[in-house]
């Protein structure tokens, strides 16, 4: 995952006047905690249905709810990563209303007390601007369980003949984040939404995969005419499962709306479902249909009070920031926007050149590898770089001896290569296998004049100006000298000794 | 020949310790007692014959390998809102169907492991709201000093199963006084510990705020025996307090020297029947008798307890009740879709009184309503338990009636307000989660009846003060000895 460029982001205009977007973005990201949130069942991602339930998670008469003290701590954490204010005091209310898949009929959720207000989320974009997003809150609450409409063609409720219910996920721990209307265009959504996600794996609090369900959103979209200080009407997006989903949906919903306005027409506050194959939101919900949802405090649960000293601690243990990091990496150390978050975004990468850089004296060369030879590596072995064996100290020693000269970067590839899978000082393979570049303009020269000898034709053509034909030769030198010539040294020989001799 | 029945929890016990005779040998004659005796009580919904034997088999081998079990042997009636696993568990209404408990509630597991043997599953108004126990969808449970009248609620069945003597003492649970109202009118004593003494893990809720399982039992000693043994935090219940529990068993006084008893103002006796108005100036006259020195003490909010309860409770049971919808197990009437299905099983399964409370609460919770009703009760709980703060600067222990009146006939009060006021004086000390107990203080006896109908002291003490409550009544109780003035004629009838 990366910050990427997004195309149909351009200046929304509405009969010739210029218009801007306002998102606001609701999104639930699943906590990963060993257990649930009010009971001691596992919390995992695909097990057989119905295996991790008991008779509170399932609602059963008489069971009651306990709270799960780590993930309470993880969303204050979360809250702390933000900047976020963490009242002293909170509680748990139900929010009523029937669905199957909600055990109770009412979830444990938090009204008016959220365990964390306010804070800012800061990013980049990729065309290098920082933002900030403020949140309002980030609130703790329990998953429904999941329905599973069987008997259609698509699996979706209408044209269903029953519904099945896996109740695995209720009960699991679920933070809601709510973001201010701070949100201008589609791609600031995803961006918003991948600096979430990098916090939050960063902080361990969650995995945030959307494919997997643990991260779910819901924008609120409005239009306005640039600059105006009211808010144009909302609707409301669900249904985007992914980032990509988010950026079409939100994208194709601002036009939707701007098309609406330019015709003349109203915007009907309402919620609409994003549909992934017709590529547009449909109409769900509208404002009259609204729930009552009776909020009240839950009488199974006693009101959670912070200590300063407990804020303390879960400060303390916060991990470091990508944000911060990001910072350093741009501002400090000059690394692209989008290197950055190459670093930042693949587990491990970042630390890893962090270490390789204070060791070794080139800086560029070494985010060159990290981000090239290593990232290749690291794909194609399905590795972290951070478990081969190829250690910062061993890369900073190649980084070094490429860039004294030493080694050429072909050479420098395969010992990385090496070294990856078996480990060993990359100093003494060159040494051991004689593997040092050749910067020998005699030898060299021996090199050049086999392959003059052996490619007569290619020369003669190069001589008649067919220039394309010096990196085939170069690579010949290469080849006859065991990738050990020094390549500049090798096209200068060539030139010089094609130049000097008869055709 | 089942003599040993009639005697309380702490003697069974000892004779089982003692091995004068087995747990099997008084499962079996409770049942027998119970199956022979219910047909006109009903105190139970289920008797459950398989769970009894087998929990008695188990409590002789632990008893062989040398266990020491407080309760062992002891035949107890619990109510049919808490849950035992393997048994059937219907909070008296038919919209759990013939759902089986999976599971255990944490206070009848503490009573199991403490050796005691479930006799039945007690009935009780639906989902506990009632104070006859004429609401219970699935039996009538009559009260064992006049066939005729009922045994209150909504544990009735607890306190008819303890006073027709098929269970020494039986588990109920209190709301507004669903302990110590049916107490009072069967004649034994009802205890109800502080909110947060006893987990409510496994007890079906009604308003989660208020619920406390308490003891019903023959005497003051052998509720103090039960309470030790529920009482304490429950890692599955965090409502429970983490505080230690007091021993209570070792502070049963003598006499009521030094202790300051209060009277409150506003609960004025004159309000009552003559009859009724003079046992109650005689228990008071006992007090005195017994040492206490007897102060006034004013509750000025006491009156607008019944108004806070019925916003408070029904606002709770309609979140609370809300998971019985047909779709996971019980009662299922199956509609063209969700909502219709939803809709049908409600409609079906829920009687007429939970169906008025789910309305009333639903309707106080609603957006615009719920600051004018559900906050402004919850203000009002506040200042009532601020009442009791302040009444219990000038005495230790308040004494009062349990109830207005003995047990009334069947269908005696048809208009529910009728029946909410029964509660006027348990429903304070429930609002303020007080610990609160009945103990039998005389008869009276209707017009044109012969037979006797008991009376309860309604004795309270602040937060956690178990110990001083116990100790208190059973002075009183060991002062007036009026438990054993009658038996019930259900009981006469069978000896």
């Amino acid at each position: 995952m990366s910050v990427t460029a997004a195309a149909g982001d351009s200046a929304l205009q509405v009969n010739g006047g210029a218009y801007e977007a306002v998102i606001g973005i609701e999104c639930h990201v699943e906590l990963k905690t060993e257990t649930k949130m009010f009971c001691g069942c596992r919390n995992v991602f695909g097990s057989e249905p119905n295996t991790n339930v008991c008779p509170v998670c399932l609602g059963y008469p008489g069971a009651l709810p306990v709270p799960n003290r780590l993930a309470i701590e993880a969303i204050v954490k979360a809250g702390l990563a933000f900047g976020a204010e963490i009242p002293p005091f909170s509680k748990f209310d139900r929010k009523n209303y029937f669905y199957p898949d909600m055990p109770k009929n009412y979830q444990i959720s938090q009204y008016d007390t959220p365990f964390t207000r306010g804070g800012v989320v800061s990013f980049w974009l990729p065309d290098g601007t920082q933002r900030q997003i403020r949140l309002t809150r980030i609130h703790l609450e329990e998953d429904t369980g999941k329905s599973i409409h069987a008997g259609s063609t698509d699996g979706r409720l209408g044209g269903s003949t029953h519904s099945l219910v896996d109740f695995n996920r209720a009960g699991v721990p679920l933070m809601e984040c709510v973001s201010e209307p701070d949100i201008r265009s589609a791609v600031e959504a995803v961006a918003y939404l991948e600096a979430l996600k990098r916090t939050f794996v960063a902080l361990g609090v969650s995995d945030v995969k959307m494919e997997e369900g643990s991260l779910r959103c819901d924008a609120n979209v409005s239009i306005r005419p640039t600059g105006a200080s009211e808010l144009g009407t909302k609707t409301e997006i669900k249904n985007m499962n992914s980032f990509r989903s988010v950026q079409r949906a939100i994208g194709n919903e601002i036009s939707r709306q701007a098309e609406a306005l330019s015709r003349g027409e109203r915007i009907v506050q309402e919620t609409r479902g994003w549909d992934e194959v017709a590529e547009t939101t449909i109409v769900q919900r509208s404002k009259e249909e609204a729930h009552d949802y009776r909020y009240f405090p839950d009488p199974d649960l006693v009101p959670i009070e912070f200590a300063a000293r407990d804020i303390a601690r879960l400060r303390d243990e916060l991990v470091t920031l990508p944000q911060p990091r990001l910072e350093r990496l741009i501002l400090h150390d000059r690394v692209s926007v989008v290197q950055a978050h190459q670093l930042i975004d693949t587990p491990g990468l970042a630390d890893y050149y962090e270490e390789t850089v204070a060791l070794s004296e080139a800086p560029q060369a070494t985010l060159n590898f990290v981000l090239g030879e290593l990232s290749r590596l690291a794909n194609e072995t399905a590795t972290a770089v951070a478990s081969s064996a190829l250690t910062p100290k061993a890369l900073a020693e190649i980084v070094d001896l490429t860039s004294r000269g030493a080694i050429n970067s072909k050479t420098a590839k395969d010992i990385i290569a090496r070294v990856w899978s078996e480990g060993g000082s990359p100093a003494e393979i060159v040494e051991r296998e004689g593997l040092g570049q050749v910067s020998d303009p005699a030898a060299v020269d021996g090199f050049v004049r086999e392959v003059i000898a052996a490619q007569a034709e290619s020369v003669e053509n190069f001589r008649n100006g067919k220039e394309t034909v010096l990196k085939f030769l170069i690579g010949q030198v290469m080849k006859t000298s065991r990738g050990k010539a020094d390549p500049k040294l090798a096209e200068e020989r060539l030139r010089a000794l094609i130049a000097g001799s008869d055709p | 020949m089942s003599d040993i029945l009639d005697l309380g929890a702490r003697e069974i016990a000892r004779a089982v310790v003692a091995k004068k005779t087995s747990a099997l040998e008084i499962a079996e004659d409770a049942l027998a007692r119970a199956h022979a005796r219910d047909g006109a009580v009903g105190a139970y919904l289920t008797i459950v014959d398989d769970v009894a034997r087998e929990q008695a088999r188990r409590v002789d081998a632990a008893l062989a390998k040398g266990a020491n079990l407080p309760l062992a042997g002891v035949p107890v009636a619990i109510k049919d809102n808490m849950c035992l696993s393997g048994t059937r568990t219907t909070a008296a209404s038919k919209i759990l169907g013939n759902w089986v408990a999976s599971y255990t509630a944490t206070a009848v597991q503490r009573l199991l492991d403490a050796g005691a043997i479930p006799v039945g599953k007690a009935n009780l108004d639906e989902f506990a709201m009632g104070s006859s126990c004429e609401n219970s969808a699935l039996g009538v449970t009559r009260n064992p000093w006049d066939l005729s009248r009922v045994p209150g609620g909504s544990s009735g069945g607890s306190a008819a199963a303890v006073a027709s003597g098929t269970a020494a003492f039986a588990l109920g649970s209190d709301t507004g006084g669903s302990i110590r109202e049916p107490a009072a009118f069967c004649g034994v004593v009802g205890f109800k510990p502080t909110y947060g003494r006893v987990s409510r893990y496994g007890l079906i809720a009604f308003a989660s705020s208020l619920d406390q399982i308490g003891p019903i039992a023959k005497s003051v000693e052998d509720c103090a025996l039960v309470y030790e043994i529920i009482a304490g935090a429950d890692p599955a219940d965090a409502t429970t307090v983490e505080r230690p529990v007091e021993r209570t068993l070792d502070a049963m006084r003598d006499d009521l020297k030094g202790l300051r008893v209060g009277i409150v103002r506003e609960f004025d006796l004159a309000k009552l029947e003559p009859e009724v108005r003079a046992v109650y100036e005689q228990a008071y006259r006992d007090l005195e008798r017994l040492g206490a020195e007897l102060v006034e003490v004013a509750l000025p909010t006491a009156d607008y307890g019944v108004a806070t309860y019925y916003l408070i409770a029904p606002a709770e049971c309609s979140s609370n009740l809300a998971r019985f919808d047909g779709m996971r197990y019980g009662l299922r009437v199956e509609g063209v879709d969700v909502g219709a299905t939803y809709e049908a099983t409600r409609a079906a399964g829920f009687g007429d009184e939970v169906k008025r409370r789910i309305l009333i609460g639903t309707y106080a919770l609603s957006s615009g309503y719920y600051d004018a009703y559900y906050v402004r009760a919850q203000k009002a709980r506040t200042l009532i338990a601020a009442d009791f703060n302040t009444a219990f600067e000038w005495c230790d222990v308040i004494a009062c009636p349990a109830a207005s009146s003995p047990a009334f006939e069947f269908n005696a009060k048809s208009d529910p307000v009728s029946m909410y006021l029964m509660d006027y004086y348990t429903i304070p000390m429930s609002l303020a989660g007080l610990p609160s107990l009945s103990v039998p203080c005389g008869y009276v006896t209707p017009s044109g009846s012969a037979k006797p109908l008991p009376l309860g002291l309604e004795l309270t003490t602040p937060l956690f003060a178990e110990r001083a409550l116990l100790g208190v009544a059973y002075a009183y109780e060991r002062g007036t000895r009026h438990a054993e003035k009658h038996c019930p004629p259900a009981l006469e009838a069978v000896r």
